[in-house]
């Protein structure tokens, strides 16, 4: 009897694991035919990344060889690839014009590169990172150095740019999402392992957006759609892959996202089967290897008579990274009831993360140590109970498997006295045992005493644990240092001390050196360490614009009903008819239902939709206007009194010094919003002494009065000192306010500030110091040059227009066509 | 027939730790959300305690703060976090191939 003809399409990884298994179970079954696009022998592909890095030779990544094919009688069809099946005949046609009968067909084409649509993506010089060909151009081009632009941030354009770097061309990485491998690792692995590949000297460009790729007759580099140019003589497209489906798509097959198969991966024609990355089973579709090994088992008893089922895989994902260790696994995504359980480590570089969900660990994510990476997966994929070791679970499985220590009192109390509890200064638990039992009864005290948990603070949990120890039912574990949110054991002092201290430049770099308890902070904890990095590196930090409050992203203030309300700058409280008609016209345009004169002496138009706010500042910019920052922790207004220009009492110029004051401190951003007032006599009818920084004209100079509030607790100012000259006003004013910049806690005003200082320090610090003081200003100013743009403006130009505008808009027909719902 | 999902727009457009909202005519806006896990999630754009909207917001781990008065809403269920009690409506929403999908069923009893 004639054997049945088993034809594959594909000569790749999936294709010939599927004949090996179907060899297996039955070497005689069926004459088998392969045809392959590529001229080689069945190899390696995940080992492309090892022979473009230099480390493997393509002998050494072939799976099968020739004489494999040939000892099975499998006709091998290479650099012919099919162009059409006919299910029909049953036949399909190469691309030479070769035809072959089939009684099973396999389909296993993979997946093709996506090759992002921008002009000069058929440039020579651009290349794919997909087959033999790709790295055998990339391995010749590199060999004459130069430049390299890798598009893609996922892990093949990483390991594209990590061999192409160890070949010694300098390699730029474009990623269009703002963290690398966004699909495998959180925020706050993808940004170590930024920082890490940046040490390493590559560039990395995130939120990047690739416009086109020039050069004549070649590639010669990347322009942005923001305008930077990259040169390039190789750009390597790894924007990710699409499973190839065309042949089964003009076969008249069920194709959706790729082509369906059922569980014994039977395509919609029962003659037809498919695997590996063209399929999607149950909705999935897989690029990882696991799955598809899985396929082809289920694929081979299928065909074999032996029926078996494929069900789906959970994956995980375990790696290196150019060198660096990671892992994922399951939904990291946290979700409803999910616990994050943290651990960092900055001084080996390690993160860890894993979510537990009904006492089960669902998912997790592992930067710098993997080792525990197969035991978290084994859990996740037995949906273990893991009560009984949750406490000790993110510290791995030595330690939670390892008997009687699962109990971290336990272990603790089990620790030898010279056990080293504080790294960073060198503190024993004996140490910090005799700190406890000499009376140091709460963690603040332990770490002002012996220092344990004062510096990086890793070891909190320990000194905690020896505290509950030592002290039993004595132990509450309060603190006279409020921490400054539940993400962290540090207090706000704390953190921006260690910011300025060890020159911390990013918000995840602080919560990985800090040992941050929750992947990305809170809404309190985020906005304080934005301010706190900004206050420290003028002009270098970027902000995020994710960790501002609304207002301050929308620089302008949401009201109940979710409109906002504008007030531009009227400097000093003065203005003019210019300015008082566009605000008119802005109302009457956009239809402002109220205006209002704020105690601030400036007017305040409500009810401005989001999606209006560019085009309203566009008007009042054209007006000479800019932001007022009624919104903002920064300077709001500076209120003025008429002084001695028209008023009979007035004796210095207050509404001029008001100006001076405004035009030289907005934009600033403070710890809390600021005001500022300058009355021009006594009778102080600007009300400065309720003010931040508050100035009273008097005949012989300006009395200078700090830390008045006059809102929910009262406080008249205090005096600080007086000075003769308008410029020695201005000069106090910036030591001041950078003072208060740098020390006050994020949302503390002046003056609760001022009350836990105490005037004593304030004055040793402004009046007595004066190399000091100058040093404050001289601080300021260099603050201040980086922070005078207005926002408006910018926005008005366009910049950031998404955030105002909605994403899309949903209109049913039956409402366009005018029929009532 | 009418695809069952809407195409929204791709999952790059919605910044990371952010929000954006979409319009629906005669009916309540529709917030999307992205977390820093990349993680996308549709509620609907009001608090459940005085109406604020959420895509305005903080988004934080798998939570969002209201800008109105700093309750914490989890995306996924929409429920109220911590003492506070009530509930924003879930969108069902799925990503494929990077673009952002809203059930249309949903969006229609929005409209409706």
């Amino acid at each position: 009897m004639d054997r049945e003809h088993l034809v594959v399409i594909g000569n790749g990884m999936a294709g010939c694991r599927a004949v090996e298994e179907v060899l297996a179970r039955d070497p005689h079954r069926f004459r088998i035919t392969i045809f392959g696009a590529e001229p080689h022998v069945n190899y390696n592909r995940i080992m492309l990344s090892p022979l473009l890095a230099g480390e493997k030779t393509f002998d050494e990544i072939v799976i099968n060889d020739r004489s494999w094919y040939a000892d099975h009688g499998i006709d091998l069809v290479v650099s012919d690839p099919v162009i059409a099946i006919d299910r029909d005949t049953q036949t399909v046609t190469a691309q030479s014009g070769r035809v072959a009968q089939y009684d099973r067909l396999l389909i296993a084409t993979g997946s093709d590169p996506f090759i992002i649509p921008v002009p000069g993506k058929d440039l020579p010089g651009v290349v794919s990172f997909r087959d033999m060909a790709d790295v055998d151009m990339m391995v010749h081009t590199a060999a004459l150095g130069g430049d390299a632009v890798v598009i893609g941030g996922g892990l093949l354009g990483l390991e594209a740019a990590h061999g192409l770097a160890l070949r010694g061309m300098q390699v730029t990485v474009i990623h269009l999402m703002d963290t690398l491998m966004e699909r495998q690792l959180d925020e706050a692995a993808g940004w170590l392992l930024q920082a890490a590949l940046e040490g390493r000297g590559q560039t990395i460009l995130t939120g990047a957006n690739t416009a086109e790729i020039f050069g004549e007759g070649k590639v010669e580099g990347v322009r942005l759609t923001d305008g930077r140019t990259i040169p390039a003589s190789l750009v390597v497209m790894a924007a990710g892959i699409r499973p190839n489906v065309r042949l089964a798509k003009e076969a008249g097959l069920a194709v959706h996202r790729a082509i369906l198969v059922d569980d014994q991966m039977v395509t919609s024609d029962p003659a037809i089967l498919a695997v590996g990355e063209c399929v999607e089973h149950r909705g999935q579709v897989y690029g990882l290897v696991a799955p598809i090994w899985e396929m082809c088992r289920a694929l081979a008893d299928g065909l074999t008579g032996k029926r078996s089922s494929y069900e789906g895989s959970v994956t995980a994902t375990k790696l290196k990274v150019s060198g660096i260790d990671v892992f994922s696994a399951g939904d990291f995504a946290g979700g409803d009831g999910a616990e994050d359980i943290v651990l960092r480590d900055a001084a080996r570089g390690v993160y860890k993360r894993v979510v537990v969900k009904d006492d089960r660990l669902v998912g997790a994510v592992l930067y710098g140590d993997t080792a525990d990476g197969n035991w978290y997966f084994d859990l996740l994929k037995r949906s273990e109970d893991v009560t009984e070791i949750r406490d000790a679970l993110i510290f791995g499985q030595a330690f939670a498997s390892g008997g009687g220590q699962a109990d971290p009192k336990a272990a603790v109390a089990a620790l030898p006295d010279d056990a080293e509890v504080c790294g960073c200064n060198g503190v024993s638990k004996g140490q910090v045992a005799a700190c406890i039992a000499d009376g140091a009864g709460t963690l603040d005290a332990v770490r002002a005493t012996c220092k344990a948990s004062a510096s990086c603070g890793s070891c909190t949990g320990l000194v905690e644990t020896l505290l509950a120890i030592s002290l039993g039912d004595e132990y509450a574990g309060e603190r006279t240092a409020k921490p400054m949110c539940k993400c962290t054991t540090f207090t706000h002092d704390e953190v921006r001390a260690l910011i300025v201290e060890r020159g911390f430049r990013h918000i995840p770099q602080v919560m990985q050196e800090l040992h941050w308890s929750t992947p990305d902070g809170c809404a309190s904890c985020r906005p304080a360490l934005n301010y706190y990095l900004l206050c420290a590196w003028p002009g270098e930090y970027v902000d995020d614009q994710q960790s501002r409050f609304v207002n301050e992203r929308m620089h302008a203030n949401i009201q109940k009903d979710g409109t906002y309300s504008v007030v531009p700058r009227m400097w000093g409280g003065l203005t003019n008819p210019k300015e008082l008609r566009a605000i008119a016209d802005v109302v009457e345009k956009y239809d402002a239902p109220m205006v209002k004169v704020t105690g601030g002496q400036r007017l305040d138009i409500f009810g401005i939709k989001k999606e209006d706010l560019p085009a309203v500042w566009a008007d009042l910019n054209a007006a000479g206007m800019v932001s007022g920052h009624a919104y903002g922790k920064a300077l709001r207004t500076v209120k003025t009194c008429v002084g001695s220009e028209w008023c009979r009492f007035g004796t210095q110029d207050s509404t001029g010094l008001g100006v001076k004051l405004e035009r030289k401190f907005w934009g600033s951003w403070m710890p809390h919003k600021f005001k500022m007032a300058v009355s021009g006599c006594p009778r102080n009818c600007a009300e400065a002494t309720i003010k931040d920084f508050g100035v009273i004209c008097v005949d012989s100079g300006y009395e200078l009065h700090v830390g008045g509030n006059g809102g929910i607790h009262l406080r008249g100012t205090d005096l600080l000192c007086k000075v003769a000259t308008e410029d020695e006003a201005i000069h106090m004013a910036a030591a001041f306010v950078q003072l208060y910049r740098e020390h006050a806690r994020y949302l503390e005003r002046t003056a609760p500030w001022i009350e836990r200082m105490g005037m004593d320090w304030l004055r040793a610090l402004l009046i007595d110091d004066i190399a000091g003081r100058d040093a404050l200003a001289a601080r300021f100013w260099v603050a201040q040059s980086f922070s005078q743009d207005d926002p408006w403006a910018e926005r008005a130009a366009g910049q950031d227009r998404n955030l105002h505008r909605p994403m899309a808009e949903f209109r049913p027909i039956t409402q366009l066509e005018g029929v009532a719902p | 027939m009418m695809p069952q999902w809407i195409d929204v727009g791709a999952v790059e457009e919605v910044p990371l730790r952010g929000s954006r909202a979409i319009k629906v005519a005669g009916g309540e806006e529709i917030a999307v959300f992205r977390t820093g896990s990349g993680q996308i999630y549709a509620l609907i754009n009001r608090c459940p305690h005085k109406n604020g909207p959420l895509s305005q917001g903080i988004v934080h781990g798998d939570s969002v703060t209201c800008p109105l008065h700093s309750w914490v809403i989890s995306l996924v269920t929409g429920e109220a976090q911590g003492t506070d009690k009530g509930c924003t409506p879930t969108i069902p929403v799925e990503v494929h191939s990077g673009r952002i999908m809203i059930e249309r069923a949903a969006a229609l009893r929005l409209a409706a």
